[in-house]
Formats: structure tokens, C-alpha cells, sequence
């Protein structure tokens, strides 16, 4: 964590959020203590920015789909950023990124959340499941084979937020009439409007239950 | 998002002591208002302080009712059984509000601390004296639709945007706070401020008091049995009130012994309505009472360009709240 911020100037508030900025300005300065050279390679190694990340940067242990992982990330990263970014599972997907449309919503300790407003330093010592972590292998879950049978879907960018939403209100219990799965789903938007497939999917997956 | 300094605190007295570090420093919970709000700039901290690792998750039963800590999620609070059995008035309130994810995120604490949906505050292009202090009311000649009918000033006239805060102000909740000097109570009436000439204070918090509980009084399980949330809003689900009402009704037959009313989306705080209250106790629930109870919960309503037709929805909501809450 870094020290030096707790040293700048902030009663006006003119430094507020210029950190990163500062501090290159001032690894900068101090490299012109040396050779043109040296300059040269520091700047195209991007010393300045490795410096600033290496003060800036919090690590958080979690775990995704069953794989542990240990990250070091800008504490403004989001959960939903995390995944898609540096973990490469792009199914959880980026819509509002206000936790308006819920194409991000992932399961957090197994229960739904909208990961773009999780900023990921907080999920230390979580179990996620995004999409990706759904299926058995080649066997889709019964909520994503459901989706395909009743073409719960158009465009499809919306898709994987609302079978993860799906998946735990049939855990959550919420099925018992139309009216509560709706009530129950509206935390995940469709633009191409395929509510009523969607909401045949999840009676079926909710029927097929032992 | 600007950078902030980001510390992980694992007990309250550490908390309260990084988040007096810097002016600009916030504890973080769910994080689904405060998050938002940096993303849209509108929030600058400096530093968070996580309050997440802190043991205020329980709900759990005392001599004098239920004390629920500041960081049991919404939907821990709306499932529980005795939230469902004591108080379902909270738990209809709390589920009227936000999605599913949302509720599994958002915690007690943080939800008495979201701030208003005004469109001049989430919009930094524009004037607003809760976000910038001195610069204006954007609202007052603007489009004002969401908008307060009472305890408004002419410095800020939005309004609180919770559900879960209607029905913890009509329960007579108890809130529980610690700071660098102790412990102190804070009855809910009081925990929300109108704006006055600070409309930049939504609460009587002091710096770096965090929040650890909210206690609901025993004596409020006696509306446990007729109790309605009505929640008006521009579409039929997740979305902020227009107006919200909270009723909780102890009735010996149709005869009405004791009433509670509270009203969301009308007043920077969530607004009790102790005269119709009053006036309710000892009369017959019918729809003539509910219409004289609705119309002494009006009286000093102010309405602006855009929000007249609250005069109107908002004593039918009243009416229809308590129709549905005496059935």
C-alpha cells in the first residue's frame, strides 16, 4: 500500500486524484539524474507506470469456477473487469456496468450478484461461478439446455446474466407462478425482449426437479 | 474512477480510525451506491475503508426485539424467519427495492446510507448543492418529477430513495453507531436529516461513526398482521418510487387499535405520518377513514412544475395501502 499519498497536500483537494500522475511526474524528475540513454529505456520500459502499479496495486486470493487465483489489482477494478480482463472468462458480460441490466451477474459464495459494482479487492477469499463454470464438461447445465430448447435468447449479449440469474432463483425457490419468476428476474434486461422464453426455461428446469 | 487508498479492516476500532485518516474517506460495504457513484464521479474518495471482514453480519433476537447488524445483506434481512414472523412489513418494504443481486449485495447499514436518485446530483455538468455545496438547485426549475412534497428547502429538494428506510422509520427502528468516542443510539426519526441549509448532510452521523446495528423494538410486532408496502413506480419493477407507502395496522375486528404509516419518494428522509396515524386509532377500517387519514397525511404538501400529480397519487396510494394492509 502506498505511504506517499498519506504525505501529499489534500486539504484543497488539488491533488485529489493525480496520484498516479505525480508520481511519474516525479520518477521522471529523478531520472534526469541520468543518461540520456538510461532515460530513453526507462521510458520505453515504462518504469514510471510499473513503479506507480507496484504501489498502488492489493492482492486478493479467490477462487473462480473451482481454480484459485492470486492477483495483484488496482483497487478500482471491478470483479466483472477482473474475470474478463486478466482471467479471460468473457462471458460474464459488460452492459450497463451500473448494476442496471445484470449481463454481468455472476454467483459470489452461491448467491447472485452484479459483479460490475464488486470491486474485486472486496471478493478476498470468495468462490465464483460465472458461466464458464456451469457446464460438466461437454454436459450443459440443465438451465442452459433449457435456454436452447425454448430459445430463451435473441442477440444473446444479455444470455449468460440471465441463466446465472436463472440458475439461483430456482435455488432461491422463486418459481411459483409467473408473476414471481418476472418479480424475481427483473434484475436482468433483455433489449430483444425474450421474456416469456425465458421464463418457459426456468418452469422447465423448475419442473424437471426431483 | 479516480484512485483512492484501499485498506481492509478487520474490526470496528481499526475501521473508524483509518476512515478519520483523510476528509474524503468512505467505508465501504456492498459497495452497490457508493461504487456506482465513483464510476459516475459524483463520489471522489480518497480512501475506502472495507468494512466487509467486520463481525455485523447477525440477526438475532434480544430481550427488547430483533437487533440486525449494520452487514446482514437485504436479502438476509427479507428471508429471515424472524423478520418474516415479527416485522414482514421490513421484509415486503425490502424486496419492493432494487433486484435479486442487488439485495444480495447491499447490507442494513449501506442502505440507510444511499444517496438520492436526483438527476441533478448524479450529473456533475449541472448544479447541486448536495454534491457541490453553494452551487445551486438544478432540481428547483428543473424537471423535478421525482421530487419532494415535504420538508423540502430551496436548497435541495430530493428525496430519499429507500424502501427498506420507510418501513424501519414506520417499525421505530433503533440505530446503533460507534465513533472515536463511543457508542450512541439514534432513534431512525432522527438518523435522516431534512436539508435545510445543508442539503450535502443526508444524516446526523458524525465523522467517522459507523454504523453497527439497527434495532427493531418488540413492541412493533404487533403489526405484524396487516401490513402493506405499496411502491409506486414507472414500471412494475426495479425501479426507484415515485411514492411508497408503509402500513402496519393492529386491528380487533375491523376496528383499527393502532396504526403506523410511513412514505417513501416524497421528503429527504423517510416521512412518518403520525397525525393520520392519530386519527386512525380507535376508527373503522373502511375506505371513508382511509380517505380523512390520507387527506390529514397531506396537508402541508408543496408540489413543484413537475411532480403535481403526487398530490394526487400520493393519498390514493395512502388509501390503497391501507385497504390492502386491513383486508
Amino acid at each position: 500500500m502506498s505511504k506517499l499519498s498519506a504525505d501529499f497536500p489534500d486539504e484543497e483537494g488539488l491533488l485529489r486524484g493525480s496520484r498516479r500522475d505525480f508520481l511519474k511526474q516525479s520518477s521522471v524528475l529523478s531520472a534526469i539524474a541520468l543518461t540520456p540513454a538510461q532515460i530513453v529505456k526507462a521510458a520505453a520500459e515504462k518504469w514510471d507506470e510499473r513503479f506507480a502499479d507496484a504501489l498502488e496495486k492489493v492482492t486478493v486470493n479467490l477462487e473462480v469456477n473451482g481454480v484459485a487465483h492470486s492477483v495483484n489489482v488496482d483497487p478500482r477494478m471491478t470483479l466483472l473487469d477482473l474475470l474478463r480482463e486478466n482471467l479471460d472468462l468473457t462471458g460474464s458480460k459488460k452492459g450497463c456496468d451500473r448494476g442496471q441490466c445484470g449481463a454481468c451477474t455472476v454467483h459470489a459464495d452461491g448467491v447472485r450478484i452484479n459483479s460490475c459494482l464488486s470491486l474485486a479487492v472486496t471478493n478476498e477469499g470468495r468462490k465464483i461461478t460465472t458461466i464458464e463454470g456451469l457446464a460438466d464438461g461437454d454436459h450443459l447445465h440443465p438451465m442452459q439446455e433449457a435456454f436452447i430448447k425454448h430459445d430463451g435468447f435473441q442477440c444473446g449479449y444479455c444470455t449468460s446474466g440471465q441463466i446465472m440469474s436463472a440458475v439461483a432463483l430456482v435455488k432461491e425457490g422463486r418459481t411459483k407462478s409467473r408473476e414471481q419468476i418476472s418479480e424475481f428476474m427483473s434484475g436482468n434486461i433483455c433489449r430483444c425482449g425474450a421474456y416469456s422464453n425465458i421464463v418457459k426455461a426456468i418452469r422447465e428446469v423448475k419442473n424437471n426437479q426431483v | 474512477m479516480n484512485p483512492f487508498q484501499y485498506t481492509r479492516s478487520a474490526a470496528a476500532a481499526g475501521a473508524i480510525q483509518s476512515v478519520l485518516k483523510e476528509p474524503h474517506a468512505h467505508f465501504l460495504a456492498g459497495g452497490t451506491n457508493l461504487v456506482d457513484l465513483m464510476k459516475m464521479g459524483v463520489v471522489l474518495p480518497e480512501r475506502l475503508v472495507d468494512i466487509n471482514g467486520l463481525p455485523l453480519k447477525g440477526i438475532e433476537k434480544t430481550p427488547t426485539g430483533l437487533r440486525i447488524g449494520a452487514l446482514a445483506t437485504n436479502s438476509a434481512v427479507a428471508d429471515h424467519p424472524l423478520v418474516l414472523e415479527g416485522y414482514p412489513l421490513l421484509s415486503l418494504a425490502i424486496n419492493a427495492g432494487a433486484s435479486p443481486q442487488l439485495r444480495n449485495m447491499a447490507t442494513v447499514g449501506g442502505n440507510m446510507m444511499q444517496r438520492t436518485r436526483c438527476n441533478y446530483f448524479f450529473d456533475t455538468a449541472m448544479p447541486c448543492n448536495k454534491r457541490v455545496p453553494g452551487s445551486g438547485c438544478g432540481a428547483l426549475t428543473g424537471i423535478n418529477r421525482m421530487h419532494a412534497l415535504f420538508g423540502a428547502s430551496d436548497q435541495c429538494i430530493a428525496v430519499n430513495p429507500s424502501d427498506m428506510n420507510v418501513a424501519m422509520m414506520a417499525l421505530d427502528a433503533v440505530v446503533h453507531v460507534r465513533g472515536p468516542n463511543g457508542e450512541r443510539k439514534i432513534k431512525f426519526a432522527d438518523f435522516h436529516r431534512l436539508p435545510g441549509d445543508h442539503p450535502e448532510k443526508d444524516n446526523t452521523l458524525e465523522r467517522g461513526e459507523l454504523i453497527t446495528a439497527v434495532d427493531l423494538p418488540a413492541a412493533a410486532m404487533a403489526f405484524n398482521k396487516h401490513v402493506y408496502y405499496l411502491k409506486i413506480r414507472d414500471r412494475s419493477s426495479y425501479a426507484f418510487a415515485l411514492v411508497s407507502v408503509a402500513a402496519a395496522l393492529n386491528m380487533i375486528g375491523s376496528t383499527i387499535t393502532d396504526a403506523r404509516l410511513a412514505m417513501g419518494g416524497v421528503a429527504h428522509k423517510p416521512w412518518r405520518l403520525q397525525d393520520a396515524e392519530t386519527f386512525l386509532k380507535g376508527k373503522t377500517a373502511d375506505e371513508d377513514t382511509f380517505k380523512q387519514a390520507a387527506a390529514i397525511a397531506m396537508k402541508g404538501a408543496k408540489a413543484y412544475k413537475y411532480n403535481q400529480f403526487k398530490l394526487t397519487l400520493a393519498p390514493n396510494a395512502i388509501v390503497q395501502a391501507l385497504k390492502t394492509a386491513s383486508a
